[in-house]
């Protein structure tokens, strides 16, 4: 099977782009997660809904708030570039945060699982032993929840390859910048002749998938052994 | 010396609790009474992990909380070690690091005994590179001890440390407890339900009823009061400390302040100190002294009091065998028949065989 230059740099640019989603999306998942499980504050419910948001609104409507939000002349999008130079829109960054909103909410409901899963006696147990919040997060929770967040990861990574409407629509179909592999299956479909293509990239898509699965479950096995569960 | 005063109400007309006690510089106080009466509750206050409407803990002169001036110490800066029922082990570490991790966070001149000593105490050597899911529950519980004991603590929380064992287990850690209260000298709180861990490492007892503390004294002192629930239990009766005087005949005798007595042969060596639980079922009186009896401690006692018993037709006999006092359970008809009121000398009689129940190395 044969790939020209530009089919690789789809899929180059698809894996690019689901790494730093997750990149970006992670600790501010984890954080989200750690807050809706624990914190106790007026608002956590719509906190909560805000971040399922992306799950029930049309894709294109994500990519189009970002673009009102994140646009040259948007609220951040302006300050952004005026002030430090960084443009998002028509940009890799941008479909990188498009798809990172996009999966914000499988990392958190991943991460909240695997918080649910540690037991909070102990937490305090580690408290009576004299350790202090960030102390017992990072040496009790933080491991006892890591399958949940290696699970979020893999989702959102996994998601994000495939990741069209937000990204179409707020990074636009810019092959080599943010022509990723849908948006390239999505090009060769409406190209005539295309067929061929479509189906190639199609067979990657489905193979990176599958691969990113077994992965996933490698090494939630050796994080279990790692974690005394067995 | 701990001091601990407070009032808790669960929820607006929920289970209210308002207790008061003081702990001795050392030596173990026991919470005991049944289940939902607070000890817990309790032990959560004082250990910080649970605030009270209103309560007061001071230990050793530092304040640790005082609601009415709105200062509570986190828990992470109280220094009391907890062994919880449930062990409650860090199953992502070794064995080793779970007993080195409240060791880390000591404070640097906090003075306590050091890892090698804490392990050979404990018997926990071999199990130092595993992981807690492969130990036994009570291998657990014994470096769930460790760990405690580790942290330098100014003052050790046990609750119900051995509840969640099996007879077999709790009689396994029970000796390391005693080594441990015996190691530490620290003061200990321990909650239980179990009147033979009382007898096995208490020193002192607060009993507790439905929130309320209903007295506070010596084991020895609260298990002749026939007023307590204590004395509605079967295995109602006197805790008698002594010392193994001696073997002789396939039978120990047992020195106790008034008196000696022989047992069914003890495994301690001379001079070890025990603590014994004279049922006071097993305790029948005689006016006369007896002839030719299998009985083989017939001891000379005066009736101090006569108490109503747990039953409708008994009645509690305390009887004073020096400074020492035994218990005695005998019917209303035993008492008008032989004519026994206080103040009347008579000989209480124990078969020997009857001390298997019996409390711990102290």
């Amino acid at each position: 099977m044969e790939l020209t230059a530009e089919e690789w740099l789809a899929v180059r640019l698809s894996l690019e782009v689901a790494l730093r989603s997750v990149a970006l999306g992670l600790v501010p998942g984890v954080a989200v997660a750690v807050l809706l499980v624990r914190g106790r504050f007026p608002g956590r419910f719509l906190l909560d809904a805000l971040v399922h948001l992306p799950l029930v609104v049309p894709p294109v409507v994500v990519g189009w708030a970002l673009l009102m939000l994140f646009g040259l002349r948007g609220p951040i999008g302006a300050p952004l570039h005026d002030w430090f130079g960084i443009r998002l829109v028509f940009t890799t960054e941008g479909a990188a945060l498009a798809t990172a909103v996009m999966s914000f909410p499988l990392i958190v409901r991943a991460v909240r699982l695997g918080l649910e899963h540690v037991d909070p006696g102990l937490e305090a147990a580690a408290r009576t032993l004299g350790a202090g919040w960030w102390d017992r997060f990072l040496t009790i929770t933080l491991p006892l929840m890591a399958p949940g967040i290696l699970a979020g990861a893999v989702t959102a990574f996994a998601a994000g390859l495939g990741e069209f409407g937000a990204v179409i629509t707020f990074a636009s179909n810019i092959p080599g910048e943010t022509q990723t592999l849908p948006l390239a299956i999505y090009t060769a479909t409406q190209s005539p002749g295309g067929e061929a293509v479509a189906a190639r990239l199609a067979g990657i898509s489905l193979a990176l998938a599958v691969a990113g699965l077994l992965l996933a479950e490698l090494i939630a096995r050796r994080m279990h052994v790692l974690l005394g569960r067995v | 010396m701990l001091e601990v005063t407070l009032r808790h109400r669960y929820g607006r007309d929920g289970f209210g609790i308002e207790a008061g006690f003081t702990l001795p510089e050392a030596g173990v106080t026991a919470l005991f009474g049944p289940s939902g009466c607070g000890k817990s509750t309790i032990l959560a206050v004082v250990a910080g992990l649970l605030r009270p409407d209103f309560g007061r803990v001071v230990l050793d002169g530092a304040v640790l909380l005082d609601t009415a001036a709105s200062v509570s110490v986190p828990p992470e800066r109280r220094r009391c070690g907890v062994v919880f029922q449930e062990a409650r082990l860090f199953p992502h570490l070794s064995v080793a690091s779970n007993l080195r991790y409240g060791l880390k966070r000591a404070p640097p001149d906090a003075e306590g005994p050091g890892f090698a000593e804490v392990v050979e105490l404990l018997g926990i050597e071999p199990l130092l590179p595993r992981r807690p899911a492969a130990l036994s529950g009570g291998e657990r519980q014994r470096v769930a001890l460790g760990r405690a004991l580790l942290a330098r603590p100014r003052l050790l929380l046990m609750d119900e440390p051995l509840a969640a064992l099996d007879a077999a287990r709790r009689a396994e850690v029970l000796p390391f407890l005693a080594r441990l209260r015996d190691a530490a000298r620290l003061p200990i709180l321990y909650v239980t339900h179990a009147l033979e861990e009382v007898d096995a490492l208490a020193d002192r007892l607060v009993l507790l009823q439905s929130g309320r503390v209903l007295a506070e004294g010596s084991v020895e002192d609260l298990a002749t009061r026939t007023d307590l629930p204590l004395a509605a239990r079967r295995d109602a009766g006197a805790v008698l400390a002594c010392t193994v005087a001696g073997a002789e005949d396939g039978l120990t005798r047992l020195d106790f302040a008034g008196g000696s007595l022989v047992a069914v042969m003890r495994a301690e060596a001379v001079g070890t100190r025990l603590r014994l639980r004279i049922r006071a079922r097993d305790v029948a009186v005689a006016t006369e002294e007896p002839r030719g009896l299998s009985t083989r401690n017939i001891l000379a006692a005066e009736i101090a009091a006569i108490s109503p018993g747990s039953g409708p037709q008994e009645v509690f006999l305390q009887l004073a065998i020096g400074p020492s006092t035994l218990l005695a359970r005998v019917t209303q008809d035993s008492v008008s028949r032989l004519g026994l009121r206080p103040g009347l000398r008579v000989w209480a009689l124990l078969k020997a065989v009857t001390f298997d129940h019996l409390g711990g190395a102290r």
